[in-house]
């Protein structure tokens, strides 16, 4: 028996680590039927990320969206809910973000960041919550809503932008005054735009882990995630925590938005389309297994994939799309465990005789 | 606002609901099989690719109007290859259908793309081609109003009309519908009374990706000409929405992705309503979407899933 339960301990990460490597070889073999040099492919997407100072920055600030958006999804899952709205809240966000910080410009900026950060995590609190309250009320599935409210945000938002912040002639605001920048690491790595957002992310991790697994309310969170009925019936509030646990979502997501605006771009623009901040973040909520510390280390290695992609096609001019493949194969291998196990079986098997001799 | 206005913004509608019609249509043999299909996106960019390149090499053979179709045929092929990926993970593998689904958008978005560029050396889109004309049905089309907005349709338009009647039907009053349901509301009643679950479900997915193929078709074949990264962008999730507003029922679905096609008809008639003048476009954008939650949760309530949606089916567990 504990021998079984070590087995599963030790699954918890080397089943992603074979399905990661499982991903590189499905991309391996993608580019040799496409009649390119794998090698040289991933040698130049690793060169990319590790290759400047600048470059690495600016993985870093790939990361970091990433990072927000995925705990977002992964705290909804957690607590039994698919947040596809993730895109749209990340745009109220930014909205809130770029409304605090330009229309109350010439504040202090000790108190103008910091106001125009919680605008952003409290406006896409409420976007999520939107949802979570239908959800609780209505029992309508949070999948149409949050794909409804993606689209109402966009529309929200470019609305807003222009007729309230746009700058003569252009289709961006003025710029921000509230800034997330670090300036001494800015000059540090070249000028890559790393801002604060990502001690920020780290510490919404951090309040993920210890909210969840700490708590009283995390812990009734769990429950109506793993059986909203036995959580009724043990006298919890299901409808409450749906809503709860939607704002929480909703506010990591609104705080990626004010990331992106406070920290990179330090104005906002018209959006064509849904920017996909969101889509990114489902990913980085499966690969990370939902799990907080695991949501980091995937956005890490997703952020270091995407930003490395572009290399990989100056490199080796392989079409960076083909990095999407390497990903989607990681999440497949991930959820599909039977496969990873299956090639696992011969290793299992080895380790016991050993122990048994 | 003119009757002829009025024919051509029916017709626009239709145009833009045919996607929408054939994807929803899709979602539903995977859903009411207990297969929740979030692929729906990537499932249609298959298509949309297969069609654009079977279409573009098959008008290079000289083909004419037949080229069209073998676009469409490329497209049906290559999306049951594709729903198969999810097949395998969410029913064999049990794996998480959710999950799963993803992969299949991710697959979709990447696998396109380079091939795109693999195939057109290095393009970031496919070469333009004819794609499907207009098809004006003798005497109906003649009928004002409907005439125009209905009858002279693109032929997979007529198809998607077909098809919502036909699936109903086979949903409905077949043995094979009865079971496809069976297996999606419970699962292991259908198992005991010697339905092959898995089977059901294998077939259920496998039409879904036959049928978002065709949806992804129709973008390129009809209103696009090409298949670049953005031919399909959020129409697979509207695609669901119109799905799951049309609670799981072929006449619902239609319903909900006319209302859907209407919605992005509309902007480009925006300019011809007085009253509209006045009122930003964000917010005339913004009616459908609007509209929808306002629907829900006036009129439709609770949403009635089937009831085995989203779990793998695991015959030791009763």
């Amino acid at each position: 028996m504990h021998r079984l339960k070590k087995i599963f301990a030790t699954d918890s990460y080397i089943v992603p680590i074979v399905a990661i490597i499982m991903g590189f070889l499905v991309g391996a073999v993608v580019m040799l039927i496409g009649g390119y040099d794998p090698i040289a492919a991933y040698s130049a997407l690793f060169k990319r990320v590790f290759g400047s100072p600048y470059d690495f920055g600016e993985a870093v600030r790939e990361m970091t969206p990433l990072m927000f958006t995925g705990l977002a999804v992964a705290f909804a899952f957690r607590s039994g809910m698919f947040n596809i709205g993730a895109d749209g809240q990340v745009l109220i966000g930014m909205t809130a973000a770029s409304v605090v910080g330009i229309k109350l410009a010439g504040t202090p900026s000790f108190l103008l960041v910091p106001l125009a950060v919680i605008a952003a995590g409290l406006c896409g609190g409420i976007w999520a919550g939107i949802a979570g309250y239908l959800k609780a009320k209505r029992g309508i599935n949070e999948v149409i809503t949050t794909i409804m409210l993606n689209w109402i945000a966009l529309y929200l938002s470019n609305y807003i932008v222009k007729h309230f912040l746009l700058l003569k002639g252009q289709n961006r605001s003025v710029d921000n005054p509230a800034s997330l920048s670090m300036t001494f690491l800015n000059s540090l790595f070249d000028n890559a735009r790393v801002h604060w957002g990502t001690a920020l992310a780290l510490c919404a991790a951090l309040f993920f882990y210890v909210f969840l697994w700490k708590t009283k309310q995390g812990y009734e969170m769990r429950a109506v995630g793993l059986n909203p009925h036995a959580a009724e019936y043990a006298g919890m509030n299901v409808g409450r925590n749906v809503v709860k646990a939607m704002f929480i979502s909703g506010a990591f997501a609104g705080l990626a938005g004010a990331g992106e605006v406070l920290g990179v771009f330090h104005y906002q623009s018209i959006f064509a389309a849904s920017p996909g901040y969101g889509f990114d973040g489902i990913a980085v909520a499966l690969l990370g297994l939902t799990h907080p510390l695991g949501v980091v280390l995937a956005a890490i290695l997703y952020g270091m994939l995407t930003y490395g992609s572009a290399g990989m096609s100056f490199g080796a001019d392989v079409p960076p799309e083909l990095i999407r493949i390497v990903i989607g194969s990681i999440i497949f291998f991930i959820a599909a465990q039977g496969i990873v196990r299956w090639v696992l079986k011969p290793f299992y098997f080895k380790r016991k005789k050993e122990k048994v001799l | 606002m003119d009757l002829q206005t009025l024919g051509q913004l029916l017709n626009t509608t239709l145009v833009f609901s045919t996607a929408l019609i054939f994807a929803a249509l899709g979602g539903i043999f995977s859903e009411r099989s207990g297969v929740v299909n979030i692929g729906l996106e990537g499932l249609m960019m298959f298509g949309a690719f297969a069609a654009a390149v079977g279409g573009y090499y098959a008008q290079d053979a000289g083909m004419g109007a037949w080229a069209p179709w073998v676009g469409v045929v490329c497209a049906m092929a290559v999306g049951v290859i594709g729903s198969l990926i999810h097949a395998v993970a969410s029913i064999t593998f049990k794996a998480d259908q959710t999950i799963s689904g993803t992969v299949i958008n991710f697959l979709a978005a990447g696998s396109t793309l380079y091939m795109v560029k693999l195939f057109f050396e290095g393009a970031g889109e496919t070469p333009l081609l004819e794609g499907f004309k207009k098809v004006p049905v003798p005497g109906l089309s003649k009928i004002p109003v409907i005439g125009e907005g209905i009858f002279n349709s693109y032929p997979t338009t007529y198809l998607a009309i077909v098809l919502v009647i036909v699936i109903y039907f086979v949903l409905f009053k077949t043995p094979f519908g009865l079971r496809l349901r069976a297996v999606g509301e419970h699962p292991s009643a259908a198992d005991t009374l010697g339905v092959n679950v898995n089977k059901m479900r294998y077939i259920g997915v496998m039409l879904s990706g036959l049928l978002a193929g065709i949806g992804g078709a129709t973008i390129t074949l009809t209103t696009t000409g090409t298949f670049a990264h953005n031919t399909i962008s959020g129409q697979g999730f509207i695609a669901i929405a119109a799905m799951i507003f049309g609670k799981w029922n072929p006449m619902g679905a239609f319903g909900a992705a006319v209302f859907f096609g209407f919605s992005q008809a509309i902007r480009n008639y925006v300019q011809l309503f007085e009253w509209s003048k006045s009122i930003p476009q964000e917010f005339i954008f913004m009616i459908p979407y609007v509209l929808t939650i306002i629907v829900l949760v006036s009129a439709v309530g609770r949403s009635a899933a089937p009831k085995a949606l989203g779990e793998p089916y695991d015959p030791g567990k009763r």
